[in-house]
């Protein structure tokens, strides 16, 4: 563990390479079962952060994380569990996918201005054990929402893990 | 200059927040004020006296564009579970091999030093990080991205996009061929240059060990100068993210080789795979 290579930022310049046709959508918008998981990423001002990315890991409807490959060619590969998304102008951030059957997003955050990746997780509403403050709210058109704020009194829970 | 100390980072945030904020590069004419490289170099050497640590510290005042993009809470410790223990995985419906030359990608050659930046990925415990997605970006040589907000009047090089993608092999093996980019000027200070650098965006096996940084090349000058790279305060640790010359790796009449390998943090999921090899 001691030798562990050291993080950096993303920087500004990230999005000709790490954004691709299909990134955010794990499922096509609007199909059948599909669920909108949206919100904005501020900073501790709370201005948006136009130039953040976002990328959530979750488990299928059924509670299993898949081990699927397409999730860079989207189109006919089986549902991967993986997506990414770079916020636009405004801070917004946005995936088309499926509820999951295990109760939360596992979620990773890079931005310009952040020296190294932050995690959190987002659980479904009503989800039993959620951590404090990690719920999206279910808005009336049936969107999941969930903002993300770096800084301030706002400021979202964080998480690290043993290993890292 | 007043520094970085908490107490009084809060208005110095505000005043830097106008000067450098969204990556969107204002008019070099627009008359600010702004620090020193001398100032910036002071900041650093006493925030590093104080705290030599492997990780970058994400409150790091002479990278500017920190001010206001920092947790100040706690990370909160939690053990993984669920997607958390089961990284994204990608395979050759994903990836094209001939993501992996930089070189190629358009009609004619890319002006600059061709080079191969070759290693392993690894994790905590040493294991090769086998079939998993490397990506890269890049500046060109002229140290110009092909992004549409960057507006640093250096060329365009139409024959190349900077942007690369491969697989690692069984063995954790990256590797990729691409131009040496160039050092590039940015608004942290004034006269303030990023050392040449490569992005690298990798996953593990478990999803908690993402990891996205920068490779830098031996021998830069601008290194120590570098407020991103000098955010990692142990001087052991920054020396992980510099390549060596590899000269094993260098081809005849053809490109310089650059070796540099990458450890993510360590693995959670219990391994039951057999081991067969």
């Amino acid at each position: 563990m001691t030798d562990t290579t050291p993080g950096q930022t993303v920087g500004p310049f990230f999005h000709h390479a790490l954004a691709y046709p299909g990134d955010a959508e794990l499922v096509p918008f609007g199909s059948a079962g599909s669920v909108v998981l949206h919100g904005h990423v501020r900073d501790g001002a709370g201005d948006p952060v136009p130039d953040a990315m976002i990328e959530i890991r979750q488990s299928d409807a059924a509670g299993t994380v898949p081990r699927e490959t397409g999730s860079l060619r989207r189109r006919g590969a089986a549902f991967t569990g993986w997506g990414r998304s770079c916020t636009d102008a405004a801070g917004h951030y946005w995936f088309s996918t499926i509820e999951p059957g295990l109760p939360f997003f596992a979620v990773t955050i890079f931005a310009r201005g952040l020296l190294d990746r932050l995690f959190t997780r987002i659980y479904l509403p009503g989800a039993a054990d959620a951590l404090d403050g990690l719920e999206a709210v279910r808005e009336d058109d049936g969107r999941l929402r969930f903002d993300i704020h770096l800084q301030g009194p706002s400021q979202t829970a964080f998480l690290r893990y043993p290993r890292t | 200059m007043s520094g970085r100390l908490s107490a009084s980072s809060q208005c110095l945030s505000v005043q830097w927040k106008r000067s450098v904020d969204g990556g969107v590069i204002t008019s070099l004419t627009s008359g600010r004020v702004t620090s020193s490289q001398h100032e910036i170099s002071d900041e650093i050497a006493k925030i590093q006296a104080e705290s030599p640590g492997r990780a970058p510290l994400l409150d790091f005042a002479p990278y500017r564009s920190t001010a206001l993009r920092h947790p100040t809470k706690e990370l909160q410790l939690v053990d993984p579970e669920g997607a958390e223990l089961v990284a994204p995985v990608f395979g050759h419906s994903d990836v094209d091999p001939v993501e992996a030359d930089l070189t190629v990608q358009r009609g004619g050659d890319p002006v600059g030093e061709r080079i191969r930046v070759h290693g392993r990925v690894l994790d905590g415990d040493g294991r090769p990080v086998r079939r998993q997605l490397v990506e890269i970006w890049q500046a060109n040589a002229s140290g110009r991205y092909s992004h549409q907000r960057d507006q640093h009047p250096a060329p365009l090089d139409p024959n190349f996009t900077g942007v690369g993608r491969c697989l690692t092999d069984d063995d954790g093996h990256y590797s990729f061929t691409t131009i040496r980019p160039g050092p590039y000027p940015w608004r942290n200070h004034h006269n303030a240059w990023r050392p040449a650098h490569i992005h690298f965006s990798l996953f593990g096996t478990d999803f908690t060990q993402r990891l996205i940084t920068q490779m830098y090349f031996p021998g830069d000058q601008l290194l120590a100068l570098d407020p991103i790279a000098q955010s990692i305060t142990d001087p052991a640790a920054l020396a992980r993210l510099v390549a060596s010359y590899d000269h094993d790796s260098s081809e005849h009449e053809w490109l310089l080789g650059y070796r540099w390998d990458i450890v993510l943090t360590g693995s959670h999921a219990t391994h039951l795979e057999p081991s067969d090899d």
